[in-house]
């Protein structure tokens, strides 16, 4: 924020105007343009916006852009900067609560909006959530650590492995649960590298995050967050998950497999749905209740597995009809090791393709084959185009979800460049990622206007 | 403060209102004429109570600058309501539920409110912001509504001097409430989401009449538009009221000017008597540092009290608390509003604040009515150690709704100490209000971070200003020159024929009373007498002027003309018009009419010459001036043919 007296966030015409009159943001004045005499604080202006408009808040609150060519006359009465805080209330410590880790890397989950600026301010320390989300404290101890602030689009490789070594550390040190804030966008890709780098954890890992964002009345990330923090401190269940809304209503929470969630819708509050598979249970604030039996249980040991291995060049391919080899020939001299291709139906490409993946093959590039109808198992013998493509080196990867495989094919090339011990780790499930089969409830997509689904939503608060 | 004392309504006068420094400002909200919502593209203007879904919302309070939560988010989060919003898919889409960020503005709503913005001679805005203005009740999922001020500091011409107009906003609708019941408050959505002006005036009206006269000019200015939404709910009114030593207090929601009045008195009502309550509290010695206030679990002391509101709640296993407030003897029974007493203020508190919505919810030592008996009475206050000066306020329900009951009651009685509670109130049907919730202040404005400012351009409002209509004052103040009949003037002003008005007269030197009667009252009379007053548009009764004008029909031909178009019949082409009747034509209609009088039997014989005019006129066809016929029609009546 601008408390140097500046002219935060100005360029241009607009600047030059303000420097003429030294009006500086922030400061209290009278504005007499073209239009008229307008009243109110200059505030700084957001840094995309246009170089020609002055922003004034008014007496009742409200912002106006004026522009700053019409501008003919600026009275200054004075300055009135904001100071902008968050309260702070110490989190209460009760002995007999378990501890709980909250491990921030940014998003919505956890911040505050500066109303001047429409800047987001991270709300983060125990004291932060406390003030904001008091019933915390009847759930648990809770302890934070902020490892980065970045939007979820720029997580990448030194964010996955600094979550997983910092996770490493809290289970030696004892806590009885770990929960990740984290945007929205790519939590599940997250989600699905820590399953992977995280191995038999002691304790639940839960990842959280927010549809709306916490400055807003209507947010869903208070509920979240309590879901999520009662889950790390009470659930049986030790894997890595993302706890988000089921329904859009205030209701209750899912607790997806880190390896089987996905996002799907791109605002909706119930956006995270397990893929293929049920859900592992549902929370709310009185209970946790379990929709199946087959995940691993808490232990009271501080033992844990973590193998950040990951290479970079990974790269995923969502074929469409007509694609040209030189998208896969570019990944092949850019120095690719391992390509995901999210193929059509059973998992196929066209035969133009065919030249360049030969050329994978010979460049021993791993190349893996998933489908981009999301639900369902890569089948390449159906048709002669998946067994000609398999002839060609393509690995079919089961049901696993094309980002799963993107992340695992890199954390399986983090560790070997041998292709044969590379398919072995491809292959061999170990969080979840693939599933022997697929259960008749594992894909239900509604489609709306069909009587009884009509009569479905109508009778229950989805 | 004086030592006035309020008079019935009907009695109060201008200097009585002046005596408590009443001020009274306006906000007025506007559905304005779109098809679509504001920001997204659901249909605007379709109501209806049928839903397909349910969804269910809490909303929790966010910080405010200081980092204090707002007064009344605190109050709505005390309350710990469940909001369910009913969907009715043809009316509302994702972004209403809140799951879907905002689309681009309506343009058609902006080019609208910045033509009424014009009107008001406010300073326009070059850049629109869009804000977040929070509301907490749920009446909006997001918790918050999407507004911009389009402009600030205009006016409107009021008696002899000009009344202020502050701002006006361009905002989306909030929902309507079905139900608000214990710890549930449930919305229909149809209405949410579509545009709305608001327009606020400064705090410039002395007399409750005043706010109901500016009301009305503030009406018939953006009706006159043409573009704003008519009918029940389309228009409501907010008014802000305060006396000298008082607070500005909102009244919300007045759905129809005619109440206002009314409405505005009893605000000031309250407040003068609310301060009259300070100033005998203070004599007991009650000031807000000396107030003090006890509660106690009188579950056990009620248990087989026969008041049934209490026995019914504690038999069900509920709980009843006492609350002493040291002082207060009889003052429960201070009048506020005309058969309203403070603690109805208490009791309303209770209600909205702890969701103890069956009433009575309260009883206490003040009342005179039968609840508990005086031994019973004597007991509770025997449990909480009250002496004789000391009121008690009993409240039971559920054990934490009573706890929070217990503790809004000890506030709002402390309240009193201090003077007038910021609120935002609710108009009643008998013209009193009652609390609504506490009055939001400043801080609850947030930008929205999920669109773009929006730039006005002067090209933009250079189309928009020419098509503008003149401001209602200037056509009322020219219509009254030109003899326009008193009663004609206002509806002429916002008719959709205003402009065709000015033509008639400037260009086609038609009298205005001709005109003017034509397009407001005859087109009134064709309405009321059910045909398709929507069959005279502006070419038909270009048509009908053009042989007025020409002289080929009277004044009174122009009636019969349109009546014949509003029933779907073709208009005569100006050659093919009957000349006008020779004075033995008149004769022989004036014979045959009186003929047929000779028949009928008049109640009131001095009406026979009006009765033989309303049959010898249509017979004629409008071919002939009223005053042609008239004398002979006289004759006629008086016997003398």
């Amino acid at each position: 924020m601008a408390g140097d007296g500046s002219y935060k966030g100005y360029r241009g015409e607009a600047l030059e105007v303000l420097k003429s009159f030294g009006a500086m943001v922030w400061s209290d004045v009278e504005i007499t343009t073209a239009r008229g005499t307008y009243t109110g604080i200059i505030l700084p202006r957001s840094e995309t916006a246009d170089p020609f408009h002055v922003v004034v808040k008014l007496r009742s609150g409200y912002n106006i852009g004026l522009l700053a060519r019409s501008i003919q006359a600026v009275t200054i009465h004075g300055r009135k900067e904001a100071h902008y805080k968050i309260p702070e209330k110490e989190f209460p410590f009760d002995p007999a609560r378990p501890k709980v880790k909250l491990l921030g890397t940014g998003g919505t989950i956890a911040s505050r909006l500066d109303y001047r600026t429409g800047a987001v301010i991270p709300a983060f320390s125990p004291g932060e959530l406390y003030g904001s989300v008091p019933e915390l404290a009847d759930i648990c101890n809770l302890e934070t650590e902020k490892l980065f602030g970045v939007f979820s689009e720029n997580m990448g490789p030194e964010q996955y492995i600094a979550t997983a070594r910092a996770i490493g550390r809290e289970i030696e040190k004892g806590v009885q649960g770990i929960v990740i804030g984290h945007g929205t966008d790519t939590m599940h890709h997250t989600a699905a590298v820590l399953s992977f780098m995280v191995q038999d954890s002691p304790v639940p890992v839960v990842m959280v995050g927010s549809q709306r964002s916490s400055d807003r009345p209507s947010s869903d990330a208070a509920l979240n967050l309590m879901h999520s923090v009662k889950t790390a401190a009470e659930s049986d269940i030790a894997e890595v998950m993302v706890c988000m809304f089921g329904p859009t209503s205030d209701t209750y929470g899912l607790l997806h497999r880190g390896t089987r969630v996905r996002k799907m819708h791109s605002s909706y509050r119930s956006t995270f749905r397990t893929i293929g598979d049920i859900p592992i249970a549902m929370v709310s604030r009185e209970k946790i209740t379990p929709l199946r039996h087959d995940y691993k249980r808490r232990r009271t040991d501080r033992g844990v597995k973590i193998n950040t291995a990951f290479e970079e060049m990974v790269s995923i391919v969502y074929y469409y009809p007509n694609m040209k080899p030189d998208i896969i020939d570019s990944l092949v001299d850019n120095g690719y090791r391992g390509i995901v291709i999210a193929g059509t139906g059973l998992g196929h490409v066209n035969k133009p393709l065919y030249p360049a993946l030969k050329r994978c093959q010979e460049k021993g590039i791993a190349v893996y084959m998933t489908v981009q109808t999301l639900w369902g198992y890569v089948q390449m013998y159906v048709y002669d185009t998946g067994r000609d493509m398999m002839e060609l080196g393509v690995i079919p990867a089961a049901n696993m979800l094309p980002e799963v495989a993107y992340v695992k094919l890199a954390w399986a090339l983090g560790q070997t460049r041998d292709l044969e011990e590379v398919r072995r780790i491809m292959l061999t499930p170990i969080a979840g990622e693939t599933t022997e089969r697929e259960p008749s409830n594992g894909y239900l997509i509604f489609q709306g206007g069909i009587p009884e689904v009509e009569e479905f939503i109508s009778t229950i608060r989805k | 403060m004086s030592e006035f004392l309020f008079k019935p309504f009907a009695e109060m006068t201008a200097a009585d209102y002046e005596a408590v420094g009443f001020r009274s400002g306006l906000e007025i909200h506007q559905q304005v004429l779109t098809e679509k919502k504001l920001f997204c593209r659901c249909p605007a203007g379709r109501y209806s109570r049928e839903y397909d879904a349910e969804i269910l919302r809490h909303m929790r309070p966010t910080l405010s600058e200081l980092g204090e939560y707002d007064g009344t988010a605190l109050m709505e989060f005390k309350t710990k309501k469940e909001i369910i919003y009913r969907i009715n898919r043809e009316t509302v889409c994702t972004y209403e539920m809140d799951d879907t960020p905002p689309f681009m503005m309506d343009e058609t709503a902006l080019d609208i409110a910045l033509g009424i913005a014009m009107l008001y001679d406010l300073n326009l805005v070059d850049e629109l912001h869009i804000a977040r203005k929070q509301y907490l009740d749920g009446s909006i999922p997001t918790g918050f509504q999407r507004t911009t001020i389009v402009g600030v500091n205009g006016w409107i011409p009021y008696k002899d001097r000009r009344v202020s107009i502050v701002q006006l906003g361009l905002e989306e609708d909030a929902c309507r409430e079905v139900s608000d019941v214990g710890h549930r408050r449930t919305y229909i959505t149809d209405r949410l989401g579509m545009p709305l002006i608001e327009t606020v005036t400064g705090p410039d009206m002395r007399t409750p009449d005043e706010v109901a006269e500016v009301a009305q000019i503030c009406r018939r200015l953006v009706r006159s538009t043409g573009r704003v939404r008519t009918g029940i709910g389309a228009a409501r009114e907010d008014v802000n009221v305060s006396v000298t030593g008082g607070t500005r207090v909102e009244i919300k929601g007045v759905p129809r000017i005619p109440r206002i009045p009314l409405l505005v008195h009893h605000e000031a009502m309250r407040q003068w008597n609310l301060l009259r309550l300070r100033a005998e509290l203070h004599r007991r010695g009650v000031t807000p540092e000396a107030f003090r206030s006890e509660t106690e679990d009188v579950t056990r002391v009620l248990q087989k009290t026969s008041y049934l509101p209490v026995r019914d709640a504690l038999e069900a296993g509920e709980t009843a608390n006492c609350v002493v407030l040291r002082g207060f003897r009889d003052l429960l029974n201070w009048q506020t509003q005309t058969n309203t007493r403070f603690s109805r203020e208490i009791s309303d508190r209770v209600r909205v604040v702890a969701c103890l919505t069956r009433l009575p919810n309260i009883v206490h030592s003040d009342s005179s009515s039968e609840t508990l008996s005086s031994a019973e009475w004597l007991a509770v206050r025997k449990a909480v150690r009250a002496s004789k000066d000391d009121t008690l306020v009993v409240v039971w329900g559920g054990a934490e709704d009573v706890r929070t009951g217990s503790q809004e009651i000890a506030i709002r009685a402390k309240e009193a100490t201090v003077g007038i509670p910021s609120e935002t109130r609710q108009a009643l049907r008998d013209g009193t209000n009652g609390f609504e919730r506490i009055l939001p202040g400043p801080d609850r404005m947030y930008p929205d971070t999920d669109l773009p400012p929006i730039k006005v351009t002067e090209e933009r409002l250079a189309r928009i200003r020419e098509k503008l209509p003149v401001p209602i004052w200037t056509h009322e103040a020219w219509y009254a020159e030109l003899g326009v009949p008193a009663d004609v003037v206002q509806p002429l002003a916002v008719s959709a024929h205003a402009g065709l008005f000015e033509e008639l007269v400037r260009e086609w030197k038609i009298d205005p009373v001709a005109a003017s009667v034509a397009l407001v009252q005859f087109m009134k009379r064709i309405r009321r007498k059910g045909l398709d007053a929507g069959r005279l548009d502006e070419r038909t009764l270009r048509g009908i002027f053009t042989l007025l004008r020409d002289k080929k029909i009277t004044r009174e031909g122009v009636y019969a003309l349109m009546e014949k178009a509003a029933r779907g019949e073709a208009l005569p082409a100006a050659g093919a018009l009957p000349p006008a009747p020779s004075g033995e034509e008149i004769e022989a209609e004036v014979g045959r009419s009186l003929g047929r009088i000779g028949g009928m039997s008049l109640h009131n014989p001095e009406k026979k010459g009006h009765v033989l005019m309303g049959l010898v006129m249509p017979a004629l066809r409008g071919r002939v001036e009223g005053a042609a016929v008239a004398p002979r029609v006289a004759a006629a009546a008086a016997g003398r043919i």
